[in-house]
């Protein structure tokens, strides 16, 4: 089989956000894959070892994007792609990633394609589906159960809580969702191994693509932080007394009861 | 004169609240637009376009079928594109639900358009649309503009109030046929966990339950709670995780989000992944005993103590205060 993962790297939004030149310093952040692309990259890795083939790990990002590719390798991923933006393009939105992704896949043969259901950062969850409608295939979002049988797909999707159980086939794109499975951590000979993995680094001149194919069609003109609460108020007292306080507050000056 | 289409979301039979408040967002975004609501289901879609043309849609196009019945992304997708090429909109709004985040990118991708997603707040600026949603795991926001192709949005249930309802509003409700065909993605069944009652997205008032709570028991009083300020219960993943409640209750990055005038977390430490679903609320009461809990830092009242001792306590208050007025 010939399972691809797109992979974001995302910043640690567990970190403090800061604002620099209205844009969210990252100078020093730390960087992760997003959480729910590492459920992808185990998914990944043990479907193929359970029905053979391939795991492709696909990023569009910059240079420093190799440490995550490199870490999904040495989770297990056979080989890596970098399509680095960095040079071509300075503005990008969820257009353009999946302008960009339906490129490379163009002419690649697809069994399986996972993503992640969100990324924690720009968090629209456009991206999976954008690429499986360019690429013609199905796809089914949020999903916690993946089972495989030839060409047969057996999925459970969470919707809101609620389970739907989905038949589809193969070839197809998933997302995925927390619950999947429970990513493992690289091993020390895992890292070794990944340093060797190839890591195929691509531009959009490779894709046949130029600035003009991919051009955003939304913008971001400002970005703020929420506007900074007056500091919680812990209230005192004995606690029939905090409570009573509570529900004054709460009707007369907030007005919610 | 502009077009723009709103597709409606039911559950359970009714409309969803946030298809009201998408035509008010729609009303936003172009306050002289002709406003088209879209109905899909298998039968008896009549009242609730009616509803749509109540609370401010100028007409309506509904889709009946057998295959509509279940929401597919294929089976919605080949209806809504059916109109969308009769109709020829600017723009189309819908809410940011399981439904929304499914269907908008792949009908984006067909239209070859933009999409801005989850959005909280619309601002007009001369003939500027601003669009704010809420961005690292609702540490920040960004404002967007749309700079080329459709409008094309989501909305964030919960955030843009909905306009007046208004029986005496009329318009003209057409059905089209289609076929809907090839549909690859069966939904075989659906098991069904999400309680009856409020709907948590939609919900005013939400008593929010964590690990702290420490069994299925311990939810008992949060829904005594709840019940009397006409609310709904939540959970944090670690409740959900530990079995003290089912995952439909999960509010989160994974779970539901939700922006209620009042959020009461009961035993919840505040992790980033929770604070995504609920950060937005108008007012947050944190009640933990540990004074050190992260969710003191987004609250706007706390109470430090034992949940088991303080929760009794506030049910009789609010009573009391509610039996008053
Ligand atoms: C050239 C360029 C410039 C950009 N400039 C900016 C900018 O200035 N400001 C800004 O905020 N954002 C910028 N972006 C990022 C862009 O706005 C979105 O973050 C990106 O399109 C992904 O959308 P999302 O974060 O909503 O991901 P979602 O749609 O929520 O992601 C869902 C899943 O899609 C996959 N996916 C998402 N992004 C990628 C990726 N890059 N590579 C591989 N798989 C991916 C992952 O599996 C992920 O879990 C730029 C992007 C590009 C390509
Ligand atoms: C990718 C990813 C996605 C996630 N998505 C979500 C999500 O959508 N939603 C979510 O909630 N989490 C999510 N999580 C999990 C999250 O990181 C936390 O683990 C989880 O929210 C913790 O739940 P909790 O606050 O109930 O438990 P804990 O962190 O264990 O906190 C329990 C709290 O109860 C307090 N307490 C204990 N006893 C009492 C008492 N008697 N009286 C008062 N207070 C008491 C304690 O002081 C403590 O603060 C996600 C994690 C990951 C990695």
């Amino acid at each position: 089989m010939n399972i691809y993962v797109l992979l974001k790297k995302t910043f640690d939004t567990e970190e403090k956000i800061n604002l620099h030149d209205g844009r969210i310093d990252d100078d020093g952040a730390e960087f992760i894959i997003n959480p729910y692309d590492e459920y992808a990259v185990e998914e990944a890795i043990k479907q193929r070892d359970e029905h053979g083939g391939e795991v492709i790990v696909v990023t569009i990002g910059d240079e420093d994007s190799e440490k995550q590719l490199r870490t999904a390798l040495a989770m297990g991923a056979d080989k890596a792609v970098l399509i680095n933006t960095e040079e071509d393009l300075e503005d990008g939105d969820q257009y353009t990633t999946a302008k960009i992704l339906e490129a490379y896949f163009e002419d690649k043969e697809v069994d399986l394609i996972l993503a992640g259901n969100v990324a924690i950062d720009e968090a629209s969850g456009q991206v999976g589906p954008r690429l499986a409608e360019a690429l013609g295939i199905p796809y089914v979002t949020t999903i916690t159960n993946l089972t495989i049988d030839g060409e047969d797909v057996s999925i459970e999707k969470d919707v809101e809580g609620d389970v739907e159980r989905i038949e589809t086939t193969l070839p197809l794109l998933v997302t995925c969702q927390q619950g999947l499975n429970e990513p493992r951590y690289p091993s020390l000979p895992g890292i070794m191994k990944a340093k060797k993995k190839p890591l195929e680094e691509l531009e959009l001149d490779d894709l046949d693509l130029d600035e003009d194919d991919v051009e955003p069609k939304t913008k971001t003109i400002e970005v703020f932080l929420p506007p900074a609460k007056e500091a919680g108020r812990v209230l005192e007292g004995d606690v029939q007394d905090q409570v009573k306080e509570l529900v004054s507050l709460l009707k007369n000056e907030k007005k919610v009861l | 004169m502009s077009k723009l289409l709103v597709i409606a979301e039911g559950r359970d039979g009714a409309l969803r609240n946030v298809s009201f408040e998408a035509i008010a967002a729609a009303k936003k975004i172009k306050s002289d637009a002709e406003i088209v609501g879209v109905v899909l289901g298998k039968d008896d879609l009549e009242d609730k376009a009616n509803e749509l043309i109540y609370h401010g849609a100028d007409r309506v196009v509904t889709i009946a079928h057998e295959k509509l019945q279940n929401y597919t992304s294929e089976g919605y997708g080949q209806a809504v594109l059916a109109i969308v090429n009769d109709e020829s909109p600017d723009g189309i709004v819908m809410g940011h639900t399981s439904i929304g985040k499914d269907l908008t990118p792949k009908l984006a991708a067909k239209l070859d358009t933009g999409l801005v997603s989850d959005v909280v707040d619309i601002e007009v600026n001369g003939d500027r649309v601003e669009y704010t949603r809420p961005i690292y795991s609702g540490k920040a926001f960004e404002k967007k503009i749309i700079t080329d192709g459709l409008t094309f949005v989501t909305i964030r249930p919960n955030n843009i109030p909905i306009l007046d309802r208004d029986e005496s509003r009329s318009g003209d409700i057409t059905t089209k046929e289609v076929d809907v065909a090839d549909i690859r993605t069966i939904v075989k069944d659906v098991v069904r966990k999400a309680s009856k009652g409020v709907d948590l997205s939609e919900a005013r008032v939400v008593v929010a339950g964590g690990r702290g709570v420490k069994s299925a028991d311990g939810f008992k009083p949060l829904y005594e709670l709840a019940e009397v300020l006409g609310g709904a219960v939540g959970a944090s993943r670690g409740a959900c995780d530990a079995e003290y409640c089912d995952y439909s209750l999960q509010i989160g990055q994974t779970g539901k989000v939700v922006t209620p005038d009042l959020y009461i977390a009961v035993g919840i430490s505040g992790a980033i992944q929770h604070l995504a679903g609920m950060s937005n609320s108008k007012v947050i009461v944190a009640i933990n005993k540990d004074p050190e809990a992260n969710i003191f830092n987004i609250a706007d009242y706390g109470i430090i103590g034992d949940l088991f001792e303080v929760i009794p306590l506030l049910i009789e208050e609010i009573k009391a205060v509610t039996v008053e007025a």
